[in-house]
C-alpha cells in the first residue's frame, strides 16, 4: 500500500515543482497549493497507513484494544493543513495586489525589490 | 588575597561602566558641573590602585578574579604588578583630569552627557585591559576599547570626516583585535596557558615552541595596529576628528599605549629572541622617523601632536625590543613622561582652539598675554617633550641615550634614529608651545582670553606632576618606574638617573639632539615645504589605500551580490529545486541507499479509483487553459486527498481538508474572476522540457525517499506513548485532538498565531495602496 502512495506523492511533488518553476504567478500559486498537499501526504504516509481505524479510544476503555492509525502524523498534518491554507490565502491576495499595482503577472517583470540595475551603493562614509 | 580587596577591585573595574549609565542624567541635572561629580569615579580608582603601590614596590604582585563560565574554564581575573599598576594609575589619574577638562571643553554641548558616558566607558575598558589576567578578560576589554574609541571619534557624527575616521579606527584596530585573539588562542593551544600571570612565569616555554614566530606575529598584529606602528599609523592622526579631550586621553595618553602595554607585558615570555629584537626595533624606528617627519608637515596643532604621538609610540616599541634592561627602564620612563606631557599639550591645543577659535599654527600668535596660564603649562609640557631639565622627559631621554649607545653598527643606527626622532619631536613640541603665544598678536576668529578653571587645571596638574616626578626621582623610581621596569624585564631593575648633573655620552647626545631640534624649529617653514613636496611626489599613502580598500570592497560586494541575487525568480526556483533533486538522488546513489524494488501493490478497487482521481486532478491543473478548469482541477486533487485521509483512518484530517479545499476554491474563484489571467503555460518548449526534467527528478526523488522510509523498520514508541497516555493523563479519547490541544498545545498556539498574522497581512495588503506620485509604480492593471 505504501508503494502506491509513494508513487502518488512523487507525482504530487513533480506537478508542484513543475508549476513552481513557471514565470507566471498564477501557476506558482497553484503549485504552492499542490506542494502543501504533497508534503502532507508525505508525512502521512511516512507514519505508515492503517485502513479505517481512527485513533480514538472507545468509551469503556482507557487504552485502544486493536491496532489504530498512527495519531502523530495526523496531528502534524492537521496543523500543516491549516497553516498552508493561511499561506495560500496570503499568497493569493499578494498575487492579486501585485498584479493590480504592477500590471503584470510575469515574475521577470516584477523587479521592484531587486531592480534590474540599481547602480553602486553609496561610496561615502 | 583577602575577599574585601577582591570585591573592591571588582567594583573598581565596573564602577566606570556604572557611572557611564548615570552620566547623562547627571549632565541633564547639573550641566557641565556634572564633571566635578563624575571625576570622583576615576579619582576613586586612582586611590584604590595607589594602595597597591607599596606591594608592587617590594616586587610583589596581587591577583584575583571570579569564575565567569566555569564549564569552559573562563575566568574574569586580574593581575596587578608594577606594569599594571603604573598603567592603571596613569589611566585613572589622567582620566580624572580629562573628565574635568571635558566639563569645560564641551560646556553647553547638547550631548555632553553622552560624551561623559562614552569617555567613562572607555576608561573602564582601558582600566580592565591593563589589569586583565585571563586571556579572555584581556581580549574582551581590548575590543571594548576599540568600540568605545569608535564612539568617541565619531562623536560629532554629523560630519563625514568624523564618521570616516571612526570607521577607519574601528576597522584597523578591530582587525588587530582579531589578530590578537588568534595569537592568544594559539598561545593557549600550544602551551595550555590561559592567563598572563602563568604565561609570565612560564620561562622559555613559548620561546622554544615551533609556533613561536606565528604567535608572535599574530600578537604583534594586535599591538601594532593599536599603537599605530607603520604601516598602520594612518588611523591615529585621522582620529583627531574627535573632540580634544578624546585626543588627549585616548590618542596620546592611554589607548594607543595599549599596544605598547601588550608588547611590554609579553616581553618576559616572548622577548630576548632574534625575531623580537629585530622586528620591534625596525618597526618602532620606522614609525619614529615617519611620525616625526609627517608631524613637521602639519600646521594644525592637534595633527602636529598626533604625528609626534605616532613617533613616540615608535620610540617605545623600539626601546622595548632593544633587549636590555636599561632600554626597558628608558622605555618605562619615557612612557610615563609622554603620557604626562602629551596629555597636557593636547589639552593646551584644545584650550587654544576653544578660546581663540582656530588651531592652525600659522594663524595664531601673541596669545601669551591673553592666556598666561595656558602658555605656562604649554611651556612646561614642551620642556618635558624636548627632554630638557628639570622635567621628567629629561630623565627619560638621558636614559634612552644611555641605553642605546654606540656598541655596534646596529645600535649606532638605532641611536641615530632616536636622535633624529627626538630632534623632530623637540622642534614640534616647542612649535606647539611657543608659536601660538609668541610674536605679534594675530587676529583670531574668537577674541582670545584665558580659559576657565576646568580647562587649565588638567594640563597644569600634569605639568606639576612631571616636575615633581623629576625632582623626587628617587621616590618615583622606587614606587613607579622600577616596579614597572622589573615587571617588563622579568628581573629586578633599578634606575639611578636623576636631575643631578652628570657628564657622559648621554649628555653629549642630548646636546646634539637639542641643537638639531633648534635648527629644525628655526627652519620649520622651509622644512615643512620640503616634506610636503616629497609627500605630494609620492602621492599614495596608506590613508588613501584605506579608501581604495573600502571602495573596492563595496564594488566586489556588488559584483558578488549581482551574481547570486540577480532578481530572476525562476532562476532562484530552478537552483533551489536542482539542489533538492540532487540531495534526494545523488546522496542515496553515493551510499547505496536506494529502496528495494517493490512488489506490485495490492489495493482494493475503490482505493485505486481515488488515487486515479487525484492524478487526473493534477494533470488537468497542468493542462488547464482557462481559469475555471484550473480552479475545478485544483479542487479535484484536493478532495481526492481528503478522501485518502478518510479511507486511511483520519476522519479529522479528511474533515479539515474538505473545509479548506472548499474555502480555497471559493476564494480562488472570487479572485480569479477579477484577475482575468490565463493559467495556461506560456513557456517556450525548450524551457518547458528543462523544467519538466527538474520536476520529474524532484518527484522521483521524493517518491524513492518515501519508499525507502516505509521499507525501513517502524519505531512505534511515540504512537504507543500517545495511545497509552492520551486518556490516562490528558483525559481525552480522540488521540489526535489530545495531541493538538494538550501534548503539543503550544505548537497549536503557534499555529493560531500564524493564522492570525496571515489574516492581518491579508487585510493590510488589501487596504494598502501605493502612494500616488510614486514613479516606481506603473499604472494599475485594468483588472482592478
Amino acid at each position: 500500500m505504501e508503494t502506491a502512495f509513494s508513487a502518488l506523492v512523487g507525482i504530487f511533488f513533480a506537478v508542484a515543482v513543475y508549476l513552481l518553476l513557471s514565470k507566471h504567478i498564477i501557476r506558482i500559486l497553484l503549485g504552492t497549493a499542490i506542494l502543501s498537499n504533497a508534503v502532507n501526504l508525505l508525512i502521512f504516509t511516512a507514519g505508515r497507513l492503517t485502513r479505517e481505524v481512527p485513533p480514538i479510544i472507545p468509551d469503556h476503555l482507557a487504552v485502544p484494544e486493536e491496532t489504530i492509525a498512527n495519531p502523530l502524523p495526523q496531528a502534524l498534518v492537521l496543523t500543516a493543513i491549516v497553516i498552508s491554507f493561511s499561506l495560500f490565502a496570503f499568497l493569493l491576495v499578494l498575487t492579486y495586489r501585485a498584479y493590480q499595482e504592477l500590471g503584470t503577472d510575469d515574475t521577470e517583470e516584477m523587479r521592484v525589490a531587486e531592480p534590474v540595475d540599481d547602480g553602486l551603493p553609496p561610496m561615502g562614509y | 588575597m583577602e575577599t574585601a580587596g577582591q570585591s573592591l577591585t571588582l567594583l573598581a573595574l565596573f564602577l566606570p561602566f556604572l557611572a557611564a549609565c548615570v552620566a547623562p542624567s547627571l549632565a541633564r541635572a547639573f550641566g557641565h558641573n556634572a564633571a566635578w561629580i563624575l571625576a570622583a569615579v576615576p579619582a576613586f580608582l586612582f586611590i584604590h590602585f595607589a594602595g597597591f603601590v607599596p606591594l608592587v614596590a617590594e616586587g610583589g604582585h596581587a591577583s584575583g578574579g571570579y569564575d565567569w563560565i566555569p564549564s569552559l574554564g573562563a575566568r574574569f581575573s586580574w593581575y596587578l604588578d608594577g606594569l599594571s599598576i603604573t598603567f592603571a594609575l596613569l589611566i585613572s589619574g589622567i582620566g580624572t583630569l580629562i573628565v574635568l577638562y571635558s566639563g569645560g571643553y564641551l560646556k553647553g554641548h547638547e550631548h555632553q552627557g553622552r560624551f561623559f558616558s562614552f569617555i567613562l566607558m572607555f576608561m573602564g575598558a582601558m582600566q580592565g585591559l591593563v589589569v586583565a589576567d585571563s586571556f579572555l578578560t584581556l581580549f574582551v576589554f581590548w575590543e571594548l576599547t576599540s568600540i568605545t574609541s569608535f564612539l568617541l571619534i565619531g562623536f560629532d557624527h554629523r560630519r563625514e570626516a568624523s564618521r570616516r575616521a571612526a570607521i577607519q579606527a574601528l576597522i584597523v584596530t578591530g582587525a588587530g583585535g582579531l589578530s590578537l585573539l588568534a595569537g592568544l588562542l594559539l598561545v593557549w593551544s600550544v602551551t595550555g596557558i590561559g592567563d598572563l600571570g602563568t604565561l609570565l612565569a612560564s620561562g622559555d616555554v613559548m620561546r622554544e615552541s615551533p609556533f613561536y614566530i606565528a604567535a608572535l606575529l599574530l600578537l604583534l598584529g594586535g599591538a601594532f595596529t593599536k599603537s599605530a606602528q607603520v604601516p598602520f599609523h594612518f588611523w591615529l592622526p585621522n582620529a583627531m576628528e574627535a573632540p580634544t579631550p578624546v585626543s588627549a586621553y585616548l590618542h596620546s595618553a592611554t589607548m594607543v599605549k595599549a599596544g605598547v602595554y601588550l608588547v611590554m607585558r609579553l616581553n618576559p615570555a616572548f622577548g630576548e629572541t632574534i625575531a623580537w629584537e629585530t622586528i620591534l626595533p625596525i618597526f618602532g624606528g620606522a614609525t619614529l622617523l615617519t611620525g616625526g617627519l609627517l608631524a613637521v608637515r602639519q600646521t594644525d596643532l592637534k595633527l602636529m601632536l598626533a604625528y609626534t604621538t605616532v613617533a613616540s609610540l615608535g620610540l617605545l616599541v623600539m626601546l622595548t625590543g632593544f633587549g636590555s634592561d636599561k632600554a626597558i627602564e628608558a622605555a618605562v620612563l619615557y612612557l610615563i613622561a609622554h603620557s604626562l606631557f602629551k596629555g597636557a599639550l593636547f589639552m593646551v591645543a584644545g584650550t587654544i582652539d576653544h578660546e581663540a577659535g582656530t588651531r592652525d599654527v600659522t594663524k595664531l600668535g601673541g596669545l601669551r598675554t591673553a592666556m598666561p596660564i595656558t602658555f605656562a603649562t604649554a611651556l612646561v609640557a614642551a620642556v618635558s617633550m624636548g627632554g630638557l631639565p628639570p622635567l621628567f622627559g629629561f630623565l627619560a631621554k638621558e636614559e634612552i641615550y644611555a641605553a642605546l649607545g654606540f656598541a655596534d653598527s646596529w645600535t649606532t643606527v638605532l641611536t641615530l634614529v632616536a636622535i633624529g626622532g627626538n630632534a623632530l619631536m623637540f622642534a614640534i613640541g616647542f612649535a606647539v608651545a611657543l608659536k601660538p603665544f609668541l610674536g605679534a598678536k594675530v587676529e583670531t576668529p574668537k577674541h582670545a582670553h584665558e580659559g576657565p578653571v576646568l580647562l587649565w587645571i588638567g594640563p597644569a596638574t600634569l605639568g606639576l606632576v612631571g616636575l615633581g616626578a623629576a625632582i623626587f626621582s628617587s621616590w618615583s623610581h622606587e614606587h613607579l618606574t622600577d616596579p614597572m621596569a622589573s615587571a617588563v624585564a622579568g628581573t629586578a631593575v633599578h634606575a639611578h638617573i636623576s636631575l643631578v648633573p652628570h657628564i657622559g655620552l648621554p649628555l653629549y647626545l642630548s646636546l646634539v639632539t637639542v641643537a638639531v631640534g633648534i635648527a629644525i624649529y628655526v627652519g620649520l617653514a622651509g622644512f615643512r615645504a620640503a616634506v610636503a613636496s616629497v609627500l605630494s611626489t609620492i602621492g599614495w599613502g596608506p590613508d588613501r589605500g584605506f579608501d581604495q580598500l573600502v571602495r573596492g570592497t563595496i564594488r566586489v560586494a556588488r559584483v558578488v551580490t549581482a551574481f547570486f541575487q540577480h532578481g530572476h525568480m525562476d532562476r532562484y526556483m530552478t537552483a533551489t529545486f536542482l539542489v533538492i533533486a540532487a540531495a534526494l538522488l545523488v546522496t542515496p546513489a553515493m551510499y547505496g541507499e536506494f529502496p528495494d524494488w517493490p512488489a506490485m501493490p495490492k489495493l482494493p478497487f475503490y482505493e485505486w479509483v481515488v488515487l486515479l482521481i487525484a492524478v487526473i486532478g493534477l494533470w488537468s491543473v497542468l493542462a488547464a487553459s482557462n481559469r475555471l478548469t484550473a480552479i475545478v482541477s485544483l479542487g479535484i486533487q484536493g478532495f481526492a486527498v481528503a478522501l485518502i485521509f478518510a479511507l486511511m483512518g483520519a476522519p479529522d484530517l479528511a474533515f479539515t481538508q474538505f473545509m479548506v479545499e472548499t474555502l480555497s476554491v471559493v476564494i480562488l474563484a472570487l479572485v480569479m474572476t477579477r484577475l482575468r489571467l490565463s493559467p495556461a503555460d506560456h513557456r517556450p518548449v525548450g524551457e518547458r522540457t528543462v523544467d519538466a526534467v527538474i520536476a520529474a527528478a524532484c518527484g522521483i526523488g521524493f517518491g524513492l525517499f518515501l519508499l525507502r522510509v516505509t521499507q525501513g523498520a517502524f519505531d512505534d514508541t511515540l504512537p504507543r506513548f500517545f495511545a497509552e497516555y492520551s486518556y490516562a493523563i490528558a483525559h481525552g479519547r480522540n488521540i489526535v485532538n489530545v495531541i493538538l490541544v494538550d501534548f503539543r498545545g503550544l505548537d497549536t498556539l503557534g499555529e493560531i498565531a500564524v493564522v492570525m498574522i496571515a489574516g492581518l497581512a491579508v487585510l493590510a495588503l488589501i487596504r494598502i495602496r501605493l502612494r500616488s506620485g510614486d514613479e516606481a509604480a506603473p499604472e494599475p492593471g485594468k483588472g482592478g
